[in-house]
């Protein structure tokens, strides 16, 4: 069985990213998609035939990003640092190293660094040139972080964005932008939600969101209305 | 090179579109296409930034497609590029000769973790680096033809150094296959004013990574 055989059931959806990209939709069409198919297919048949992987592997993979490695990493990281203040340090001083324990088989890739949200400091984290994204912490990026919308508005009119997303951070507070132009890859350490004195770790995890870790959401808080 | 892919301060995207809790992939083909793409990254076929190369070289109107279209565009330009593949057997689906050896071999199972987490772009450094925290410095006014991430928008202006991270591969060489070829590499943050004029969001602050080569004292 191949890779594309086994995960056949997604087929039927349209390509959501194409229109999300262009905000207009113009060869969207099934016959679009299933040249596109073709062409994978093509692609994963020469990999395998000239013996660069097999098809387990590549279904290996896919499985990996859908269900191992996602913002859950992330989240259980933030809530260490929400409750244990020399693991909030030692995550601010080398994210890299901290975070490693929380990540998929115990790994968190190289030049992570995590920058932490306080009441006069608003952080967001964009790849103006291409994708590149925490991925070892948060899962491969959402489809509107890869959008040409977010990546071009996010440098220059952030608080805009932000408003698309329902966050509106308070005007004297300083709107700092990380542009992730080499391999250092950046998270953000949200504010810990009022009301949440004496919560476990595990109760506050489920409070960050992945948006949160982006900067382009709040955590939830205990009313249940984050952003 | 002056692509369609540097996108920061570009007008008329449209509004961004949050997506709480979309799927990871949205058909499977986007998922064979990440993880072909890991794989020959994975087996030392090209390095990353060969990869991104490809990608803004692509005809705009094709990087403008989708997502995963352009990674699919970039696998099939790269196999041909880099000898993994031939132009006939691309259009053919098929392998019609032998591959060429990878340099770290076939991807298997056993190999998955090179593909769970990021790897280290930090090498010896070459010399001591030229500026400090606290450092003026100005983002040269440079158009390479090849790969470079300075992006337009900060060449010409003024930011500070706010972080050093030591040295790390310079992706202008690598793109190039000219080795690692290791600068020194600065957190440069820059004044939300200075990039985009005076009616510019006052509390704005933007930071790129900057790599020696990019940077001049100001």
């Amino acid at each position: 069985m191949t890779a594309m055989t086994t995960h056949d059931h997604h087929g039927s959806h349209n390509d959501h990213g194409h229109h999300h990209d262009h905000g207009h939709d113009h060869d969207g069409a099934a016959s679009d998609l299933s040249e596109t198919e073709l062409r994978v297919r093509a692609l994963q048949t020469i990999l395998i035939e000239k013996g660069y992987t097999d098809p387990a592997a590549l279904d290996a993979i896919v499985e990996t990003y859908e269900t191992k490695i996602g913002p859950h990493i992330g989240a259980r990281i933030v809530a260490r640092a929400w409750t244990d203040s020399a693991f909030r340090q030692a995550l601010l001083a080398d994210a890299s190293k901290a975070a490693a324990p929380f990540g998929h088989e115990g790994r968190v890739g190289a030049h992570l660094v995590a920058v932490e949200n306080t009441p006069d400091r608003h952080n967001m984290v964009v790849c103006t040139l291409c994708s590149c994204y925490p991925w070892d912490v948060l899962g491969l990026p959402p489809v509107w972080y890869k959008s040409f919308a977010y990546r071009s508005r996010t440098v220059k009119e952030p608080r805009a964005v932000l408003r698309e997303f329902g966050v509106n951070v308070p005007e004297k507070s300083e709107i700092r932008v990380w542009d992730s132009t080499a391999e250092v890859r950046y998270m953000v350490l949200p504010e810990r939600p009022a009301g949440t004195e004496g919560w476990s770790e595990e109760r506050l995890a489920a409070l960050v969101t992945r948006d949160s870790m982006i900067g382009t959401g709040l955590p939830r808080t205990p009313e249940g209305d984050g952003a | 090179m002056n692509g369609i892919h540097d996108m920061g301060g570009m007008d008329g995207f449209g509004a961004v579109h949050p997506d709480e809790n979309g799927p990871v992939f949205h058909g499977a083909w986007e998922g064979v296409v990440m993880a072909a793409s890991r794989v020959m990254g994975a087996i030392g076929a090209w390095n990353i930034d060969q990869g991104r190369y490809g990608i803004e070289q692509l005809p705009p109107h094709l990087y403008l497609s989708s997502y995963y279209h352009r990674w699919l565009a970039r696998c099939e330009w790269a196999l041909v590029k880099y000898g993994y593949a031939d132009a006939d057997e691309i259009a053919a689906g098929r392998s019609l000769r032998p591959g060429k050896a990878a340099p770290r071999g076939k991807f298997t199972m056993a190999n998955l973790d090179r593909v769970s987490s990021r790897g280290s772009y930090a090498r010896p450094q070459s010399a001591a680096a030229r500026f400090a925290v606290g450092d003026r410095v100005r983002a040269r006014n440079m158009h390479p033809r090849g790969h470079t991430r300075l992006p337009r928008y900060v060449r010409g202006h003024v930011g500070v150094v706010e972080r050093l991270h030591g040295c790390q591969v310079f992706p202008d060489s690598a793109a190039a296959g000219e080795g690692d070829n290791p600068q020194w590499l600065y957190t440069v943050r820059f004044d939300g004013r200075d990039l985009w004029g005076a009616d510019a969001d006052p509390t704005l602050k933007v930071s790129v990574e900057a790599f020696e080569p990019y940077l001049d004292a100001a």
